[in-house]
């Protein structure tokens, strides 16, 4: 704890141990709701995940099957290519949205006239649900019969068939992941209007250009919040599921929803990401106990982007109540 | 910003290449202005052709035409018999609606406690809220589909509901980040008033955290809108107990060719949240604020 609890407790009339340990029990008693859930949907499932791991479990048998599962996810093509896809939208979806919506909020905090009629237009495609979402982008950018190839092809330029080609899919989702910047660009302009305007009408009186005051001045303020969004970023795009699933569903016209023969990763495995394929194994193709190893192999990695931000965090956790 | 560039800094610059001031001002609020209104149509761009096409035939839809030859109003009452849209609006609403209302009743006090009370694993509690928020669900999501399959409840969106009187790390995370900007004063104050623990949270911090309050609601009512793996994973195959956002996406695959009534059902699910949007623009900016650091 901070030293300025202590400090404040020093000056306060000392605790005695009757009344802390009221201050104990009061604090059990609120917390309770989410102490119980903690436990029933977090502690035991991860301890019951670790267990499963090391089984071969369809709902129906339990056998213990030693280190089968893990071995096998060595030799699991499949799994290989999602960790791969993944990887792919961390390097690449990743830093283009924080680019890109540091940008947007850069040029929204500058404008004269209107930035709130633009801050509107720029937040709301990330309110739209990501099922509508996405299936908008599918047709949108579909060469076929789509918007984008008309209006491309005005200019002699042929669209891709960007959900249908691997080469392209993720550049598909790419796209849709940065039509809905709005919520980074929120953040970020808060962080913009934060920064001291007296740095930069003295920075501006030595003759510091645009760029200089932005390299020098603007990004290592808002330095922390640049990181927050990356790792934040991360650990959202470990979990990036729904628009790859709606996507392929959509653009490989499978029939049918749950349940169905459908194999996420249309085209071609190219936008098979990991939990997809832990959704796969586990809850369509009922290997769960094959599931749990690679539902603790995202946890690892999860994991350790939370360790990093719970550093970050470590400054708020000490802020006195 | 160019506006406070001091004269002698551009006087000092050849006089060739910014020929006044004034004029390099200009210049520079026409280049903002016309990159915002190119980004503003890259934007709403996707909207309108979503909005074009859902009037279309179902013939023209599958031309590259951009717009519609005839407006066919006609597609927004055909998707109701296409599929059994009111059914999954029902249960969209009953899911976002119950969530929410269980998620506010159950975390507030936990915010409370974490934002105000001094008390043993303070800390702890709180950096295991962060953990649970940043672990991506799929993580336990195997022995937590057991648990709900044990009672029977798989099929139904009840899986998705019911852990909600539990709390939601998310929103117990955003609460307590606007309850420890209340000044502890209020909280005294009404204390030495007499007041209960209990009645200072309902009576005095209540009030102050509103726009707090209604920033969490808001996004909790959303987050189950829009929610798509949860339903996908409880729902099942049977279509009275699916979701709009489930519906949704498998309603192209069960109408191949009519991407018009895709766009109108895909406008039937987004209405509602951008009409919210609208009128709660305020409650959401700065909800998404209090996600950030400060």
């Amino acid at each position: 704890m901070a030293s300025a609890t202590l400090g404040r407790r020093g000056n306060a009339a000392p605790f005695r141990s009757r009344e802390r340990r009221r201050a104990n029990l009061r604090a059990l008693i609120y917390l309770s709701p989410w102490l119980v859930g903690f436990g029933v949907f977090f502690a035991y499932p991860l301890i019951s995940t670790v267990y499963f791991s090391f089984q071969r479990y369809d709902m129906f048998s339990l056998e213990p099957v030693g280190l089968l599962n893990w071995k096998y996810f060595f030799r699991d093509d499949a799994a290989w290519t999602s960790i791969k896809n993944t990887l792919w939208l961390v390097v690449v979806m990743v830093p283009l949205r924080v680019v890109f919506g540091l940008g947007v909020a850069q040029l929204i905090t500058k404008l004269k006239a209107g930035a709130g009629v633009f801050r509107t237009i720029f937040y709301l495609p990330s309110l739209v649900p990501v099922v509508a979402g996405t299936l908008g982008f599918v047709f949108l950018l579909n060469p076929g019969t789509g918007p984008l190839q008309a209006i491309l092809g005005a200019v002699g330029v042929q669209s891709p068939d960007w959900f249908g080609d691997p080469a392209w899919s993720k550049w598909g989702l790419t796209l849709l992941a940065l039509w809905s910047i709005g919520d980074l660009m929120v953040i970020f302009m808060a962080a913009l209007l934060d920064v001291p305007k007296q740095l930069y009408e003295a920075a501006a009186l030595d003759g510091a250009s645009a760029w200089q005051q932005f390299t020098r001045i603007t990004l290592p303020v808002i330095r922390p919040v640049v990181m927050f969004a990356a790792v934040t970023g991360v650990i959202q795009t470990l979990q990036y599921f729904t628009q790859a699933m709606v996507a392929a569903r959509v653009a490989s016209g499978a029939t049918d929803s749950a349940g169905s023969v459908f194999t996420p990763g249309y085209p071609d495995g190219s936008t098979l990401t990991f939990p997809e394929w832990l959704f796969q194994e586990g809850f369509r193709d009922f290997a769960m106990g094959y599931a749990c190893v690679l539902a603790l192999i995202l946890f690892a990695v999860s994991m350790i982007f939370t360790l990093i931000l719970l550093r970050q965090f470590r400054g708020f956790a000490e802020e006195d109540a | 910003m160019t506006a406070t560039l001091a004269p002698e800094t551009v006087a000092r610059r050849p006089a060739a290449r910014i020929r006044s001031p004034k004029g390099r001002a200009t210049l520079y609020w026409i280049a903002k202005h016309a990159i915002a209104v190119a980004l503003s149509i890259m934007f709403l761009g996707p909207l309108v052709f979503i909005i074009l096409t859902a009037f279309m035939s179902d013939r023209q839809a599958l031309t590259s035409e951009l717009w519609p030859a005839t407006w066919n109003w006609s597609n927004f009452a055909d998707i109701f018999e296409e599929a059994p849209l009111l059914t999954w609006i029902r249960n969209t609403i009953m899911y976002s609606v119950l969530a929410t209302a269980f998620m506010l009743v159950s975390s507030i006090p936990v915010a409370y406690a974490l934002a105000k009370f001094r008390f043993r694993g303070r800390k702890l509690a709180f950096l295991l809220v962060i953990t649970t928020m940043m672990l991506p669900p799929q993580v336990v999501a195997v022995p937590i589909y057991l648990i709900w399959a044990r009672f029977h409840l798989t099929g139904t969106l009840w899986p998705l509901i019911i852990p909600m009187l539990l709390g939601d790390a998310f929103s117990i995370f955003l609460l307590r980040q606007f309850l420890v900007t209340i000044p502890r004063e209020y909280s005294d104050a009404a204390r030495v008033d007499g007041c209960g623990e209990f009645r200072t949270l309902i009576q005095v911090i209540l009030p102050m955290a509103r726009p707090a309050i209604a920033a969490v609601g808001l996004f909790q009512f959303f987050f189950c809108w829009n929610d798509y793996y949860g339903p996908l994973l409880y729902a099942g195959t049977d279509q009275s107990h699916w979701t709009l956002s489930l519906g949704l996406a498998a309603f192209k695959s069960q109408h191949s060719v009519q991407w018009n009534l895709t766009m109108a059902a895909t406008i039937l699910a987004m209405a509602p949240v951008i009409v919210v949007f609208f009128f709660a623009q305020k409650v959401f900016i700065e909800g998404v604020k209090l996600t950030g650091v400060k």
